[in-house]
């Protein structure tokens, strides 16, 4: 075990490596800005995870924090004249009024579980699109356009990449240490079976609101960097239901409610979708998303990681089972110790 | 001002009708399959599709037209149960289902902007221009018609759950799935059936939306599926007479707001439904009641 634990966490320094020495190697801006998108959604993809993997409450509706997140860095950063590094500072802010949000959405949603939560996700969703495109203070539907910042051209990107790069590994730890925790145990309590999680003491309201509202931050922060890089909000693109699908998607791809799963989903998929995009119409591509969808539902429906995982304990299973068993050994005596060997 | 009332009133119980049978498919399906057909609304802009292009291209009535529509809107429910939905199986089911459902939406929402662009259109036949003068209004001939047509159409609906053996099967299915399957009832085939049902009714519901709306793109998926969902968590799932008096209720009170409010008037629906639900998590007629019918 030890060696498998060398071995991961090598691959780890490798990938952060990776990360951090990625936009000097590709100056390209097209390959930057795939990579900053591509960070951006394993920032979501592991904060939406960090609630609907562990507690099993599906949301469909992380957009609305997403686009709380995104409008309120819009419209602070145009009124309150900020821009530059200065309006990274905002990022917080931004998380925090995306947080703000989810708990009366939490506290409403939540009261309910499965179908009926999904689509109380989706109606939020819709309600906060509808809003956005009539309210005067976002703009409507003619959007907002944020300042622009003044980075050289050169390396216009690489505020934003390093930026998204820290808050993905903050993310992805913060999902690592929830995980790990008692707070993590009673998550996932509930995702199995709630009532009988009430039952052994886990106040399952508090447990599931923290979550979603922990989840909302860094789901608000992420929208408020993704859209002062793009420059421009506007309600279709801010509340946009392939988001929230997508984020899903990466999640269930690599595996829910596991660390790496979302993302390997989401670097796997979002360069995947960039270039889809690239190759062919807007309507094309989103013919192949949802085939790709249903490919993934249908053949992959717990995900790449735990699907490897199961194969490779049965091949070592298998391994174990050829090097225990010497030429001559019994099948009873074989049975009695495959029996002894489950029960521990 | 008062003649304004009374056809936002009457406009608002027609239409509401027609939303009541798209809710009803949907419903039923959530009742006999356990799961939530999100791609309802694009079913819908698609079974509107096929009228238009009937009617525009072929020059068949509307009304013969669904004579066409209706047998092939089920058969897509059926290949879309078989094909997507059955094979999953597992504790992700719900979640699963709904995800799959979605994804479906997506490919026919790309197939129908291929095929037709994203520009609006609309079905001009007479009978969505003709109009009857009632109590002081004029009254577009489309709403009767539709309305009529969606109010048979679910006292169809009635009959079959109540009245025949099928039904009997179905209603079995709903309340116990292994159950059913131990007396020998097929659950599979009841399961294709009435999502092939569910999804049938989108032809109707597609021919009068696509008649009664100003006209429609492939984007009006979400719109339409926004306020299907409204109405029968509103009402409760797996409720049809639920759905029948939510959908009524939405779509009258939508319009009457729409009066003095026209941006925020959809609204009414989700606050309706969120209203409900932080006083009442099941919905008006939660399902136990549906139940015990």
């Amino acid at each position: 075990m030890t060696a498998q634990r060398t071995l991961r966490a090598a691959g780890l320094v490798v990938l952060l490596a990776v990360v951090a020495v990625f936009p000097l190697v590709f100056t390209n801006p097209t390959a930057t800005l795939f990579a900053i998108d591509t960070l951006i959604f394993v920032i979501v993809a592991s904060a939406w995870n960090m609630f609907s993997g562990f507690s099993g409450y599906l949301s469909l509706g992380h957009a609305v924090f997403y686009g709380t997140g995104a409008y309120f860095m819009a419209v602070a950063a145009n009124d309150w004249h900020m821009n530059g590094s200065a309006a990274f500072e905002l990022l917080p802010l931004a998380g925090l009024v995306a947080a703000l949000i989810a708990v009366p959405v939490g506290l409403i949603a939540l009261r309910v579980r499965r179908h009926t939560f999904v689509v109380i996700t989706i109606a939020f969703f819709f309600i906060a699109q509808l809003a956005a495109s009539n309210l005067s203070v976002t703009g409507g539907s003619s959007g907002l356009i944020l300042p622009s910042p003044p980075f050289a051209s050169a390396t216009f990107n690489n505020p934003f990449y390093y930026l998204a790069a820290v808050l993905a590994v903050l993310t992805v730890a913060l999902a690592w240490l929830v995980r790990r925790s008692r707070y993590g145990l009673q998550l996932r309590a509930i995702r199995d079976d709630e009532d009988r999680a009430a039952g052994l003491g886990v106040r399952t309201m508090p447990v599931k609101l923290s979550a979603l509202v922990l989840s909302a931050f860094i789901t608000g922060m992420a929208g408020a960097l993704w859209v002062y890089f793009i420059g421009t909000a506007y309600p279709m693109f801010v509340f946009d239901p392939l988001f929230d699908l997508a984020v899903v998607l990466m999640a269930f791809f690599g595996g829910l409610g596991t660390i790496a799963g979302p993302v390997l989903g989401a670097l796997v998929l979002e360069p995947a979708q960039q270039w889809l995009t690239l190759q062919t119409t807007g309507y094309e591509s989103e013919i192949l998303f949802g085939a790709l969808f249903l490919v993934i539902i249908l053949f992959l429906p717990r995900g790449v990681l735990p699907t490897a995982a199961e194969y490779l304990t049965k091949g070592r299973a298998v391994l174990a089972r050829r090097r225990e068993r010497p030429p001559g050994q019994s099948p009873s005596e074989l049975a009695e110790s495959r029996g002894g060997s489950s029960r521990s | 001002m008062g003649s304004e009332i009374t056809y936002a009133i009457a406009a608002g119980v027609l239409g509401g009708g027609v939303y009541a049978l798209m809710a009803a498919g949907l419903t039923l399906v959530f009742g006999v399959l356990d799961i939530i057909n999100v791609a309802q609304g694009i079913l819908v802009v698609l079974g509107a599709y096929l009228s238009y292009v009937l009617y525009r291209h072929l020059h068949i009535n509307l009304f013969v037209g669904l004579l066409i529509t209706v047998p092939a809107m089920f058969g897509i429910g059926v290949v879309i149960y078989w094909l997507f939905i059955r094979p999953l199986r597992g504790s992700e089911r719900t979640s699963m289902t709904l995800l799959a459902c979605f994804a479906v939406a997506l490919i026919i929402e790309g197939v129908l902007y291929r095929e037709f662009g994203s520009n609006y259109v609309s079905i001009n036949a007479p009978v969505t221009s003709a109009s009857v003068h009632v109590l002081g209004i004029y009254l577009p001939d489309i709403y009767l018609y539709g309305f009529g047509l969606a109010v048979l159409t679910i006292v169809a609906l009635y009959l079959m759950l109540y009245r025949t053996g099928f039904g009997r099967s179905v209603r079995a299915t709903m309340q116990n799935q292994t159950a059913a399957r131990l007396i020998g009832i097929d659950v599979t085939r009841v399961s294709a059936l009435t999502f092939g049902i569910g999804t049938g009714v989108t032809a109707i519901g597609g021919m009068v939306y696509g008649s009664i709306s100003g006209g429609f793109t492939p984007n009006s998926g979400y719109d339409l599926i926004s306020r299907l969902l409204a109405i029968v968590i509103l009402a409760g799932l797996g409720s049809i007479g639920g759905a029948l008096a939510a959908a009524v209720f939405m779509t009258t009170a939508e319009a009457l707001v729409d009066i003095w409010q026209p941006t925020w008037a959809v609204a009414v629906f989700y606050l309706a439904m969120i209203i409900i639900l932080a006083v009442r998590p099941s919905g008006l007629f939660g399902r136990r009641a549906v139940r015990a019918q």
